[in-house]
């Protein structure tokens, strides 16, 4: 650890696991190694050339004023859909509101993350149909959301593990702390993938701790692996594993992907106040989807057909996307009142009454 | 089975074991509820029967306790989460106002949290800080829970067994200086719906609503005032969200006076509430306006001055006197 804390950036020991390197040429590893097929390959990519489309897309439409905020994954590619594909749709995955490629993964529409954002209802989709929970805004609870849960499937004894998102940021809250210990102390199935993206908000990292974050599970007392999380190989791989020593009773597991958020934290947000466009054009050479399109093409499992009938469906789904969030409606104006609770509830009752009698009163008035 | 005379303590025991046999999906957690039985002994010998798989010692940590308690609900489970002291529920107050009460409005409804966190309040009990408050009225504001609390074993027994078959969270406040008061409990009895008011002393004069620990305090102090000739009616509120506002207006109506009572602070207390709805449904009823009789607006005292700060009966029948001054 040095006096700066640049630790807790990437160029320290043990160096990252890289199985493709920024140039797109495999790199061999002694410990984690994955073997996919052109089409296997050809599928991650689609994944991620399609969440950067309808993400871009959401940002001109937030821009738009179709969304009152949107919050871009932009450069976080690989660590979403490396790990996202590396989950069995059984697996549950809890993540934290950043998470679009994990969704994507998992099935959820675009438009219903983006409904969110646009202010329609607070998320609204049932965890249960993807097995994939709703985004959580305030930052920390949620792992440890994760942790019961996983603490519960280790009671069933179900064949299945969980996938908990938190970000370097969130990586400061109390809860991700108690959440690690509460997961370490009962053994549960869980894999905390914590994508240090260099930035919460406008604070590097290294205002947000001195060590590096996967360091901090050997104090818990599991496993602890840093991840490029520009690539999608590794972070496939070493999630994989990180699953199967979850799912075979060997409690947590704590990857962390060295990745940057190359957009603003959110569109309300400005990065020229607080870093330098160098920092992001340094990390634009590592970018996640130009790598494997290198691989792809150097290999000859790519060809210029392939690339463009991939432009061509991200140019679909951003249509799509475009054509959906536009034309979503508003929800009735008494929406609120409907599911503050699960069983009746007289003051919501009497309030609904009561503000269904006051808008009543503007329609007899014409 | 008869009724048989318990104390509160051994009601809420009782009661966890009753809903631990009818379904395996309740849980009960927290921190020293297994081998110690809780510091109160609420958990009393459950680990022991039910196994740690079911009566788990957590890490000393109130926002995991929570946390994870909401985990365990959204994989099915009904825990019930025990909060040590009042005082100590804040570091979970996080988990529980921005994620326990929030997750069914969230999820449109596709998302139930059956969740009760218990937890002892009040004061009474010569403790140190942080061990006598009574903190319902943060809870109480926030849409998405159910904030409950009884009076009495009969009471706590049912009112628990109704709080861990609610689809929605509980707060569950225990009055901790009355664990050791005894009652007739007969648990085959058809109990009251957990959001009714009971009317626990008939009276004529003026209508002395409590909850908790101020129900015996009134009771009391309605005994007091009848040799000053004056027939108080004494409503058990029995829970704070939501209120049940149907029972005190009848009361009201009838006696024309109402005083409300509690340990917690009068400041924005549920008794602020309380009074501005009754005005409001009441205004040609009442005789005097609605008084309130509560802590004050300071941190809760050392102990050597918590009688001073709790309301006691002389307390209560000077706002009576108040009251009848109108």
């Amino acid at each position: 650890m040095t006096a700066n804390g640049t630790a807790a950036r990437e160029g320290t020991e043990p160096a990252l696991v890289r199985l493709l390197s920024p140039e797109g040429t495999r790199v061999p590893h002694d410990e984690y190694s994955i073997d996919l097929t052109p089409e296997q390959l050809r599928g991650l990519y689609r994944d991620m050339v399609l969440t950067r489309r309808f993400d871009g897309e959401a940002v001109s439409l937030q821009r738009q004023g179709e969304m009152g905020l949107w919050v871009s994954a932009l450069g976080q590619e690989a660590a979403q859909i490396g790990s996202g594909r590396a989950a069995r749709d059984t697996d549950y995955i809890f993540p934290s509101y950043r998470e679009h490629g994990v969704a994507w993964c998992r099935g959820v529409d675009p438009l219903t993350l983006m409904g969110m954002f646009r202010g329609v209802n607070h998320g609204g989709w049932d965890p249960n149909t993807n097995n994939f929970h709703l985004y959580t805004i305030v930052i920390g609870p949620v792992t440890l959301h994760a942790t019961g849960y996983a603490m519960g499937v280790a009671k069933d004894g179900a064949d299945m593990a969980v996938l908990s998102y938190f970000g370097d940021g969130g990586s400061s809250q109390g809860d991700v702390s108690e959440a690690l210990n509460f997961a370490a102390v009962n053994n549960a199935p869980i894999v905390f993938i914590c994508q240090n993206n260099g930035w919460a908000i406008s604070t590097p990292i290294e205002k947000q701790t001195r060590v590096p974050i996967y360091q901090r599970a050997a104090g818990f007392g599991f496993p602890g692996v840093r991840v490029d999380g520009n690539d999608v190989l590794a972070m496939m791989a070493v999630t994989r594993a990180a699953l199967e020593h979850a799912r075979g009773g060997n409690g947590p597991f704590l990857i962390e992907a060295l990745t940057y958020r190359m957009a603003p934290h959110a569109t309300s947000d400005d990065p020229t106040r607080y870093r330098f466009a160098e920092e992001e054009a340094e990390w634009r050479l590592k970018d996640p989807i130009a790598r494997l399109r290198a691989y792809l093409v150097n290999e000859a499992w790519a060809d210029d057909a392939y690339l463009a009938a991939i432009e061509a469906e991200a140019d679909a789904l951003a249509k799509r996307v475009r054509d959906g969030l536009r034309s979503m409606p508003d929800p009735e104006p008494t929406a609120f009142f409907d599911h503050v609770y699960a069983e009746q509830h007289p003051l919501v009752d009497e309030e609904r009454a009561e503000f269904t009698r006051y808008l009543a009163g503007f329609e007899e008035g014409h | 089975m008869a009724a048989r005379t318990l104390t509160m303590v051994k009601a809420l025991n009782e009661s966890l074991r009753k809903a631990m046999e009818d379904d395996p999906k309740v849980l009960v957690m927290g921190e020293d509820v297994g081998r110690l039985g809780g510091v109160f002994r609420v958990t009393d010998g459950l680990q022991k029967d039910f196994g740690e798989d079911r009566v788990t010692d957590t890490p000393l940590a109130e926002s995991g306790i929570v946390g994870t308690a909401i985990g365990l609900a959204l994989r099915g489970y009904r825990p019930v989460a025990e909060i040590q002291f009042d005082g100590f529920v804040f570091p979970a107050a996080n988990q529980i106002i921005t994620q326990l009460a929030k997750m069914h409005a969230r999820s449109l409804g596709k998302v139930r949290l059956p969740v009760v966190v218990r937890m002892p309040y009040g004061g009474g009990i010569g403790a140190i800080e942080h061990h006598s408050e009574s903190p319902e009225a943060y809870f109480a504001h926030t849409a998405g829970l159910r904030v409950v609390t009884p009076s009495n074993a009969a009471d706590a027994y049912w009112m628990l067994q109704q709080s861990i078959r609610s689809a929605d969270p509980v707060i569950f406040l225990e009055p901790k200086r009355r664990y050791w008061e005894r009652a007739d409990v007969d648990v085959d009895e058809m109990p009251l719906p957990l959001h009714q008011a009971r009317v626990a002393r008939a009276g004529t004069d003026l209508t002395l609503l409590a909850y908790g620990p101020m129900v015996r305090l009134c009771l009391d102090a309605a005994e007091a005032a009848r040799e000053d000739g004056r027939d108080l009616e004494v409503v058990d509120l029995r829970s704070i969200s939501p209120i049940d506002f149907d029972t005190i207006q009848a009361s009201v109506r009838k006696t024309r006076r109402l005083v409300v009572v509690h340990e917690a602070p009068v400041f924005l207390g549920p008794g602020s509430e309380i009074a501005a709805r009754i005005t409001e449904r009441c205004f040609y009823h009442l005789e005097s306006p609605v008084l309130r009789v509560g802590g004050y607006h300071s941190p809760y005292p050392s102990s050597r001055l918590e009688e001073e700060y709790l309301p006691t009966i002389d307390r209560v029948l000077d706002t009576v006197d108040r009251a009848f001054a109108f």
